[in-house]
């Protein structure tokens, strides 16, 4: 009951979902779009739980007074004012000034400067660690200077730049892409396949 | 679509400059990890929760649970009641009952078996195969590099048997081949990275401007 | 050698305060400067396949990036709705992606204006655009979309009912517009390549960051008809509608920034190489 059942599950939703790609009857394809719409409300619900998670990791960290505890206040107000601030324009509106105030000018900004902090740390790991150590390095460093140099102005050197660089996206990088693309496609299908037949079940945690 | 509240100048200022300054404390981090970061780091993601919770109730559970069981489709019940089912996971005792919901969710991946052998599979392989998807005048000599190129990439990832002899040589081809693409990937990414600087010192900028034509002008 | 050894040891903040003031530098003093842009084959194809549609055509346009790529990907987002509204191409927008909603409402307004502006149009919401709004779980939210938009968006972001939206009346799936463009950040793209061109094979175009760019080049041709890259591939595409903005005003910012950093990796290499030679010498 604990285990089995969720592997049947699994296995029949699965089944079905494979069966319905080849055999295009209009009962299985109004089963599939069902499929396709539960499957987003109960995952609504798990992105909810993760939301309640965060609320409580910082709860306790609050009321155990651990380390840093202040900013998790800071996180539990921003939390509470952005969700009374989206549902205070009535249901189902997401219009209120506060709610489009704050992602715009609070969110937008900080969540943008984080992600732009990391061209400082490539240039910082290109100053240090971007090193010729071997043919392989060299290969990498190389085809690296080339796409990063083939919008400089340098006069007569630009189209040939400008065509090598276009010769290592649509041919060696390509063929390296299309390896990784079809390595990755034969592993998702065979992950996919161990979930079905039960030979991979992590996702049901311990007993 | 909705109506835009127009701020006054003061106050259309007073936000400019909020996002400013939260644009500055995220900056900070460059000189160290400091209280003035480690506000605007939490403050990001209890207001990024609340947005999202918010999102989720208003597009999702609304028209697609709520309005639905309200038009009377009760076979919502069965996602309503799995999805519910999902938060046992907090109880010790009945925390198993979670696995029907996350096992259905699972089950529907299915679906990528029949899609990605498709896709990744017989697609790049005959489009590999197609020597006049080279590059330029040589576009066949390119074709057949890509062919030998794949293959070698795809070689060097096999590890089911020792890379000695050709097959390992093969292998040293396929792994020059996927640093070359590493490299161009590099070259792209340190693109990217700069663009969301720039961006961020274009907004300072109009910040700076906005002060000056309203103290001055 | 003594001065190479000690710019290599520098503190790392020193290579951080040369990069801000130096790309701050140029983007301020960007009217000095004019760096002209090639423009690619897959850029293009893009361009050309808008170009090629008739009046009162119909894209969907799927705005799957935060603001953590905004920077990127607003400016190719600017330029392909202008394009679309220039040439009177009625767009049918939706956002997989958490945080996309509040900046997608903001981008259809701003550029409905600036379309007003510049070519004297009046793009008008629910006749030449719409806005469907977010769902969670890209995957499932594109297969749905293949069987029928109402499935997962049965009213748009504003609630209004989909079938009162003139510009939604008879469009039911993919096959009722004429291509897709999905302008994404993350494995979204994959998403939109293996659960909607390779399920419902409508025609596909991508518009991604500079870090996912080149991993999608082996699908031109096979799965998308084009395929923009970071900043500089929303240049291209400034440049072919003759319209330049925040892609164009970045590049000489990025011409200095990429200078920077190969005269970085240079210093980096001949030091080592320096120091790489004394050691062989020592021993």
């Amino acid at each position: 009951m604990k285990r089995r059942v969720p592997l049947i599950i699994v296995f029949c939703v699965s089944l079905f979902m494979v069966i319905q790609y080849f055999v295009p009857l209009d009962s299985l394809e109004r089963v599939y779009r069902s499929f396709l719409d539960y499957t987003i409300i109960i995952g609504v619900f798990a992105l909810l739980l993760g939301i309640w998670s965060l609320c409580r990791v910082n709860y306790d960290k609050i009321k155990r007074k651990s380390e840093n505890w202040q900013y998790a206040i800071i996180t539990l107000t921003g939390f509470f004012i952005m969700t009374i601030a989206g549902f205070l324009s009535g249901w189902g509106r997401t219009d209120n000034y506060l709610y489009q105030h704050l992602f715009s000018y609070v969110l937008v900004p900080i969540q943008a400067t984080m992600f732009s902090l990391l061209a400082f740390f490539i240039a910082s790991a290109a100053f240090r660690a971007f090193r010729a150590r071997s043919l392989l390095a060299t290969l990498l460093l190389i085809s690296g200077l080339v796409i990063m140099i083939r919008f400089v102005p340098l006069g007569f050197l630009s189209e040939p730049i400008s065509d090598l660089a276009g010769w290592i996206l649509r041919v060696p990088n390509m063929a390296a892409k299309r390896a990784i693309i079809i390595g990755v496609g034969l592993g998702a299908v065979a992950t996919a396949f161990k979930i079905m037949l039960g030979i991979e079940r992590a996702y049901l945690g311990r007993d | 679509m909705h109506e835009t509240i127009q701020d006054s100048a003061t106050v259309t200022l007073l936000w400019t400059t909020l996002g400013a300054l939260l644009t500055v404390a995220t900056f900070s981090f460059l000189y160290r990890d400091n209280p003035i970061y480690k506000v605007a780091e939490h403050l990001v993601v209890g207001v990024g929760a609340g947005y999202f919770l918010v999102l989720l109730v208003y597009t999702t559970l609304k028209p697609k649970l709520f309005d639905a069981l309200a038009e009377g489709h009760l076979w919502y019940i069965i996602p309503g009641v799995l999805g519910v089912l999902m938060w046992l996971r907090f109880s010790r005792k009945l925390s198993w009952i979670s696995r029907y919901s996350i096992a259905f969710y699972i089950g529907t991946s299915g679906v990528s078996i029949p899609l990605y052998m498709y896709n990744n599979v017989n697609r790049q392989v005959s489009s590999t195969l197609d020597l006049g998807m080279g590059f330029g005048s040589l576009t066949e000599v390119w074709g057949i590099l890509i062919v030998l190129g794949t293959l070698a990439g795809l070689v060097y990832f096999f590890f089911s048997k020792a890379h000695k002899g050709a097959f390992g040589g093969f292998a040293k081809f396929g792994i020059l081949v996927l640093m070359i693409g590493f490299g161009a990937s590099f070259g792209y990414t340190v693109m990217a990275r700069i663009s969301l600087f720039v961006q961020r010192i274009a907004e300072l900028e109009d910040w700076g401007a906005m002060l000056i034509a309203y103290f001055f002008s | 050698m003594n001065f190479l050894n000690r710019i290599v040891a520098l503190d790392r903040r020193w290579v951080f305060l040369f990069l801000f003031v130096v790309v701050s530098m140029a983007y301020l003093l960007r009217n000095y400067f004019s760096v002209d842009i090639t423009v690619t084959k897959e850029v293009k194809s893009i361009y050309d396949f808008i170009e090629k549609r008739n009046e009162g055509d119909k894209l969907l346009i799927s705005f799957d990036y935060d603001p953590s790529s905004l920077a990127e990907l607003h400016p190719m987002s600017r330029a392909i709705m202008l394009h679309c509204f220039r040439r009177g191409i009625r767009v049918v927008a939706v956002t997989l992606s958490q945080y996309g909603a509040g900046m997608v409402e903001e981008i259809l307004r701003e550029v409905a204006a600036e379309a007003k502006e510049a070519y004297g149009v009046d793009p008008q919401y629910g006749r030449d655009y719409c806005f469907v709004g977010y769902r969670p779980y890209p995957a499932m939210v594109i297969l749905g979309m293949g069987e029928n938009f109402r499935v997962f968006f049965p009213r748009d972001y504003y609630d209004t009912p989909l079938d009162s939206i003139p510009l939604m009346q008879g469009v039911r799936n993919y096959d009722d517009v004429n291509a897709v463009i999905g302008i994404t950040s993350g494995t979204t793209a994959d998403f939109w390549i293996v659960y909607g061109n390779a399920r419902y094979d409508m025609p596909l175009a991508l518009g991604v960051t500079g870090v996912m760019a080149t991993d999608y080049y082996p699908y031109l041709g096979n799965a998308i008809f084009g395929l923009i890259g970071g900043w500089k591939g929303a240049a291209e595409y400034e440049k072919l509608i003759d319209r330049s903005a925040d892609a164009n005003a970045g590049m000489p910012a990025q011409v200095v920034a990429h200078l920077t950093i190969v005269l970085f990796i240079m210093i980096g290499n001949i030091g080592y190489l320096l120091s790489r030679k004394s050691t062989n010498a020592v021993s």
